[in-house]
């Protein structure tokens, strides 16, 4: 098992603030938009260096989708900034008809995804984002690991042609990925070599993947463990390769199990090469109130989880 | 530039042998929405616009214009046609398969004039909310239009885009209503009542114009005064009274010919009643 170490423990959306100031500075078209919640969008720095840039839009997300779908026709880049529940399941339809079906150039930024936002609760943890979005043809999905990814992310999706949807989060955790990377949509990061089972991890699951990777590293069990931080389009080749070689899979995301990255390599594996699978992922439910740590053992999301799944699908392929 | 009223008659009755054409072809589609507003789209097209049938997406130093209640397409698709958008033949494929002229407006299919798809109602005063913005940003001091149905504002998303514009002085603006009265299922009054739409608007922080959006002198008349008053700190709002299926006798005032199409006997009634100098597609 490759060695992964950490100095900082940071947000991804702090990534994401970082990532719109860098864009700004780089092209002079990106402009933000922001739904009452500059503090937690992390777009404070954007602000400060580009106040004329900066679209203060109030609690009205179904406007704001409209007019960040205007603003690309006169060529502005917009990046809406709200939380992921109300970056999709609010305004779905602003999205799929002004932003998807319209083919604008649109940048969905999404902050407080999945259940680690913790305390707000169900209300404000959204867990279908991931398949909601997938769904509309013509949308890239990503969803990166750490405060580097998300912060390379940002800036790659502004020099990206398309609308896409961004997904990070609220809790601070490790950063471990190179804070120069190259972030290429749609290429999947190999994280460890192995040959006994291929994790599928992304969000903040990647870390808990690292970490159960050096748990089954001590069982004897060796792991591959790839980023897929591009939901969509997925990297077919890089775990059709994978796959072929290790014979099971476990995918890990903060997400519901129906509609997540889960569901999108089962359903190429399915057309491809049928491959015992387990998902870690929340089973069809919502979430509560909780801290981080405890929501993400409690709903099976953290490195445990993904041992027992190693092993299971292991037993599975013996068969 | 001083508006021919004739002429630009003369052309809202083509657009109006279109629109029930067009319908009677598919054997769907709103001519009653679409005939009230034949006239604001001829004006606009014929009168009011700089535009470039040379079609680019950013429109840069060109008015824009936005269909809100994307239903009324037909209406739309016979000045895009007319004014050299395309080729006026193709207005036979609406609604067809394989067609870019599409029941609802789209850019999907790449047909020239569409900005964004329209049809799932409530969303086009953000859009040109956006647009406006960009046209500041990018120091083009050209004009954004947009058209909505009055039952349209029984959506949401229409007071979230009425509270924004004056906040931010989107005064590069001028939206219309068309304020015809009728819905699917009947009167507005009945349906779900607008109450005083003047006083609303007003309130928001619009500045309020009303007309005959079936008298040509006096729609071109509040479309010049509305280009006017632009740049004045204030998003403009045209409430713009017609008669559902104006021109067609039969189809007049009532909500039954929301999203009828005639069938031959009586799309050989509307026609006669429909004569102008122009040729049919």
């Amino acid at each position: 098992m490759k060695k992964y170490t950490f100095t900082e423990k940071k947000d991804t959306r702090s990534g994401f603030g970082a990532g719109l100031l860098a864009a700004g500075k780089k092209n002079k078209n990106v402009v933000a938009l922001c739904a009452d919640l500059v503090g937690s969008l992390k777009m404070e720095a954007f602000i400060k260096e580009f106040p004329e840039r900066f679209i203060q839009v109030g609690i009205s997300e179904a406007n704001m989708m409209g007019m960040a779908a205007g603003l690309t026709i006169g060529g502005k880049i917009p990046f809406t900034g709200t939380f992921a529940n109300f970056s999709t399941g609010r305004v779905y339809d602003q999205i799929r008809q002004s932003i998807a079906y319209s083919e604008k150039n649109v940048k969905i930024c999404a902050s407080h995804a999945g259940l680690t936002l913790g305390e707000d609760g169900a209300t404000h943890q959204i867990l279908e984002d991931i398949g909601m979005m997938k769904m509309l043809p013509g949308m890239t999905v990503i969803n990166p690991c750490d405060y580097n990814q998300t912060k390379a992310a940002t800036e790659a999706i502004a020099e990206f042609e398309g609308p896409v949807y961004l997904r990070f989060g609220r809790p601070v955790i490790p950063i471990f990925t190179d804070p120069d990377q190259e972030f290429i949509i749609g290429k999947a990061w190999m994280v460890n070599e192995g040959k006994d089972v291929s994790i599928f991890a992304t969000g903040h699951l990647v870390w808990e993947a690292i970490l159960a990777g050096e748990k089954l590293a001590e069982l004897g069990i060796d792991a591959e463990i790839i980023n897929i931080h591009t939901i969509k389009p997925l990297d077919e080749a890089a775990v059709l390769k994978s796959v072929a070689k290790t014979g099971c899979v476990v995918s890990a995301e903060e997400h519901n199990r129906i509609g997540g990255l889960g569901d999108s390599i089962a359903q190429l594996l399915v057309r491809n090469n049928p491959t015992p699978q387990e998902y870690v992922a929340v089973d069809d439910s919502f979430g509560e109130s909780g801290k981080p740590a405890e929501l993400m053992a409690k709903y099976h999301l953290d490195c445990d989880a993904i041992v027992a799944a190693v092993q299971k699908v292991i037993a599975r392929k013996k068969k | 530039m001083k508006p021919d009223i004739e002429k630009l008659t003369d052309i809202a009755t083509q657009v109006r042998r279109d629109i029930v054409r067009m319908v009677h072809q598919c054997q769907s589609g709103h001519p009653g929405g679409s005939l009230g507003c034949a006239d604001y789209f001829t004006a606009l097209y014929f009168h009011v616009l700089k535009h470039n049938p040379d079609f680019n997406m950013d429109g840069t130093g060109e008015d824009l214009f936005f269909l809100s209640n994307g239903h009324i397409s037909a209406a739309w698709y016979s000045v895009l046609a007319r004014s050299g958008y395309f080729e006026i033949k193709e207005l036979s494929t609406f609604r067809k398969i394989n067609s870019r002229v599409q029941g609802h407006p789209a850019t999907h299919d790449h047909l020239p004039g569409i900005r964004v798809a329209s049809g799932s109602l409530g969303q086009g005063l953000s859009v040109a909310i956006g647009a406006a913005l960009a046209k500041k940003l990018n120091g083009d001091d050209r004009l954004v239009y947009t058209l909505h149905g009055d039952g349209e504002l029984q959506e949401g998303q229409i007071w979230e885009a009425a509270l924004f514009a004056p906040h931010n002085k989107v005064d590069n603006l001028i939206s219309t209503i068309d304020v015809n009265g009728q819905q699917i299922d009947g009167p507005t009054d009945r349906v779900l009542s607008l109450g005083n739409l003047h006083a609303k608007w007003e309130a928001f922080g619009w500045d309020v114009l009303e007309t005959n959006g079936n008298d040509m002198e006096a729609l071109v008349a509040t479309l010049d005064l509305a280009k006017s008053r632009a740049f004045k700190g204030k998003p403009i709002m045209i409430l713009m009274h017609t008669n559902m299926g104006h021109g067609v006798d039969f189809m007049m005032g009532s909500h039954k010919w929301h999203g009828v199409a005639p069938n031959d006997e009586q799309l050989a009634a509307a026609l006669a009643q429909l004569t102008c100098s122009t040729q049919d597609y």
